[in-house]
């Protein structure tokens, strides 16, 4: 008999026992494909910005806002090729645990910035015409199962009162870690509702070029350092980081998870192992005997642990992809939420590495075995 | 007849590596559920202490919290005039009229920027909160730039000592104290006058009035009668519920994310835990067979192995334990996205988390030993004792 199929034929001598083995490695390896997902997540999150843009925000706080007179003054700034603006609207549909987020932005320019804003459905004249018109992502019309032409009401956190807008338009984003659920209406609604006592939130800066974003921003903020609003300038995926660093170290926290998992399985799977060698003491003297060589023998047990392990992960982490495709309720959370094919091989590589650890003491056990001790426990 | 418990345990010892390796697998699986309720338990325990049962907060109508929160200065004079407002021994109402705002600050050796609150408060406001104690230094006087600030600030934001200066709103503010406040989310705050952060931030107006009852039982009638006043257009909350509504979502998904995650880990380490007790009725086969003619009942056997996988849970979930242990009181941060600022909690092992964690392991136990224990109690005397 050929060696890979003394392997084959060994895995499947106890199938209860390899099928429990081969299902806990494939719920350790789902939770790995889950997991590490939440951080390829976060890190696409953190990069969706664009380093071609910059953001200017009041360097009190972004809740604070910049006086409008600055557009002027930032379009006068020589690099810079165009300027918009956008302000956090903080309402809500119905329940107000339910998050989605509203901004107000100046429509044309910002769409123009914005090709990530791909409109797929609806009208964008009309709603940049139309004053209480609002551009909706399609993750969020399908949440709410609204329609184009809808009149929708919010009630507002922030500028209190119920606020009617008219869907006039939805988006899909260009890169899923964008976010589908967003929901854009015109900075005029909200200056001409509050009677002009609000002014933008941030604003939007588009580049002529790329490159020397950072010296850029320098002498923006120098600009502004002694003006009655002074500023804090930087890349958009700088911004956009922010955010993401604000839940605490996630990262952390997932990889701390992730070791412990790994680790349960491996007692799980190097416990098997040797209860596998064990229980063959006999037939592993005898392939002795009859000349297998003990290299030959510990690379027997090795294989056997790692087809087990290789096996399990594979399934594992397939099952995690398929559970994580399409829509499911973490997008909310996490826009673009999916198992990467980097997180695949990551998990592949792993599944690998813990059949070999848990296969090793087993296999240098069976290469080392005495065959007159083992045969006479036999006989 | 039952069988004796040293049976198992010396069965156990027979074959250590075995039950280390099961007992480890499922000792990391409670290590999770603990350190993640932990997680859940410090986060809320730290924002629900932030309020007392005893004191009512007033916000905006509408208004989902402070930072969306404007209340006009003529308010809290017409709130302090109501009876039902607690005095201190001068007569003085314990109220506090406060400003609050976020302000992004360097964190301690280049640790990027975080949004810190800073709270404007009225004298007052460290009687009306009832754990506000001074650790070092005084407190800030009225007419001065000074501010005083939580310890968990303190530890975390460079330039946090008494006689050092924080800047912010392009001004620099003195230190002169550091406050505890029963570890909750006000430790991680900066507090100074009202009146000097008015003219440097938002204007004439107040984001909160807070204040003492004089019994608090009368909740219902002092809501009533504040909501109803036209002169103010308030909403008011107890402050106690009002900072556990804050911490309500994100513990509620820590806790389900410690129920999900321990609960698969669960079904990977009972697998394991099968195939140990599979192994261990197999190699043990001649003994059970001299049990059973020993006329101890099936029923004996099969308890007797069930107790036996439970011993084995119970070692991984003492282990367990100690594992999580150590993580208790270890400080972390996250954003309260009610107020969009940074929160610094410690990681809290209770008690009864402990024993959760336990009783989350025997339930693994049993599990993973019930189908082998029914194997043992079925076998057939005469097959088993053929094998010896």
């Amino acid at each position: 008999m050929s060696m890979p199929r003394l392997v084959w034929a060994n895995v499947f001598r106890n199938k209860k026992r390899t099928a429990l083995t081969i299902a806990s490695v494939v719920v350790a390896f789902f939770l790995f494909g889950t997991l590490r997902s939440v951080i390829t997540t976060l890190d696409a999150a953190a990069a969706v910005g664009s380093e071609a843009r910059l953001i200017t925000s009041s360097a009190s706080g972004i809740t604070f806002p910049l006086p409008e007179a600055h557009v002027n003054r930032l379009r006068a700034v020589p690099g810079i090729k165009s300027v918009s603006w956008s302000n956090w609207f903080g309402g809500y549909y119905q329940d107000p645990r339910d998050f989605f987020a509203q901004f107000a932005i100046k429509a044309e320019s910002y769409l123009a910035m914005y090709p990530e804003i791909k409109i797929t459905a609806g009208d964008v004249e009309a709603f940049k015409r139309e004053r209480t018109a609002a551009l909706v992502g399609v993750g969020l019309m399908n949440k709410y199962g609204w329609q184009i032409g809808q009149t929708v009401t919010l009630k507002g956190t922030i500028f209190a009162g119920d606020w009617d807008f008219v869907i006039r338009a939805a988006y899909t984003p260009v890169n899923p870690s964008f976010g589908d659920a967003n929901m854009y209406f015109n900075y005029e609604y909200l200056y001409e509702r509050t009677n002009g006592r609000i002014t933008p939130g941030w604003f939007a800066l588009e580049l002529d070029r790329p490159g020397g974003a950072a010296d850029l921003a320098k002498a923006i903020d120098a600009q502004f350092k002694n003006s009655t609003a002074p500023t804090k300038t930087e890349t958009e995926r700088a911004f956009q980081a922010g955010f993401v660093t604000m839940w605490g170290n996630i990262g952390f926290l997932v990889r701390a998870i992730g070791t412990a998992v790994f680790f349960a399985i491996l007692f799980v799977a190097a416990n098997t192992m040797m209860m596998a060698v064990r229980e063959r003491v006999g037939e592993v003297a005898v392939l002795k005997t009859v000349g297998f060589q003990n290299g030959t023998l510990f690379w027997m047990v090795l294989a056997e642990s790692v087809l087990i392990t290789v096996v399990g992960g594979a399934i594992g982490l397939l099952l995690s992809r398929l559970a994580f495709m399409g829509r499911t309720p973490l997008n909310s959370f996490f826009p673009g939420f999916g198992v990467t094919n980097s997180t695949i091989a990551l998990g592949l590589a792993l599944a690998t590495l813990l059949g070999v650890i848990s296969g090793a003491i087993p296999a240098l056990q069976s290469s080392r075995l005495s065959v007159v001790g083992a045969l006479r426990r036999v006989a | 007849m039952k069988i004796p418990i040293i049976y198992n345990i010396r069965s156990l010892r027979q074959r250590p590596v075995s039950t280390l390796t099961t007992a480890l697998g499922m000792a990391l699986v409670v290590a999770v559920f603990i350190a993640m309720n932990a997680l859940a338990n410090g986060f809320q325990a730290s924002l629900v202490g932030t309020g007392a049962v005893e004191n009512v907060i007033l916000l905006r109508k509408g208004a989902n919290g402070e930072m969306n929160s404007g209340i006009a200065r003529p308010a809290a004079s017409t709130v302090a005039g109501y009876p039902f407002v607690a005095k201190d021994e001068a007569g003085l109402p314990l109220i506090s009229a406060e400003t609050f705002v976020v302000v992004p600050l360097a964190r301690v050796g280049g640790g990027g920027m975080a949004n810190v609150v800073v709270r404007g408060v009225s004298q007052k406001a460290l009687q009306v909160r009832k754990d506000i104690q001074i650790k070092a230094g005084r407190t800030f006087r009225s007419g001065a730039r000074e501010v005083i600030v939580g310890t968990a600030y303190a530890q975390r934001f460079p330039n946090s000592a008494v006689g050092q200066t924080v800047r912010f709103a392009e001004q620099d503010w003195t230190v002169v104290g550091q406050f505890t406040a029963g570890g909750s989310s006000f430790e991680s705050e900066i507090w100074g006058e009202n009146e000097q952060f008015m003219p440097v931030f938002r204007g004439q107006i107040f984001q909160s009035i807070t204040f003492r009852m004089t019994d608090p039982a009368a909740f219902d009638g002092v809501k009533a009668t504040l909501e109803g006043d036209a002169r103010l257009a308030v909403d008011a909350v107890r402050e106690r519920d009002f900072y556990e509504n804050q911490s309500a979502g994100l513990s509620t998904v820590l806790k389900f994310i410690a129920v999900f995650l321990a609960s698969i880990m669960a079904v990977g380490a009972i697998f394991g835990a099968i195939n140990t007790m599979y192994a261990a009725v197999a190699s043990r086969a001649p003994e059970i067979g001299v049990l059973l003619t020993l006329g101890f009942k099936p029923w004996s056997v099969m308890s007797s192995f069930l107790l036996e996988s439970v011993f084995i849970a119970m070692l991984g979930g003492v282990l367990g334990c100690l594992i999580a242990l150590p993580i208790n009181g270890l400080v972390t941060s996250t954003t309260n996205w009610a107020s969009f600022s940074e929160v610094a909690f410690a990681f809290r092992v209770t008690p009864g988390l402990l024993l959760s964690g336990m009783m989350f392991a025997v339930v693994m136990g049993v599990i993973g030993g019930l189908l082998p224990a029914r194997r043992a109690a079925k076998q057939q005397v005469v097959d088993a004792l053929r094998q010896a």
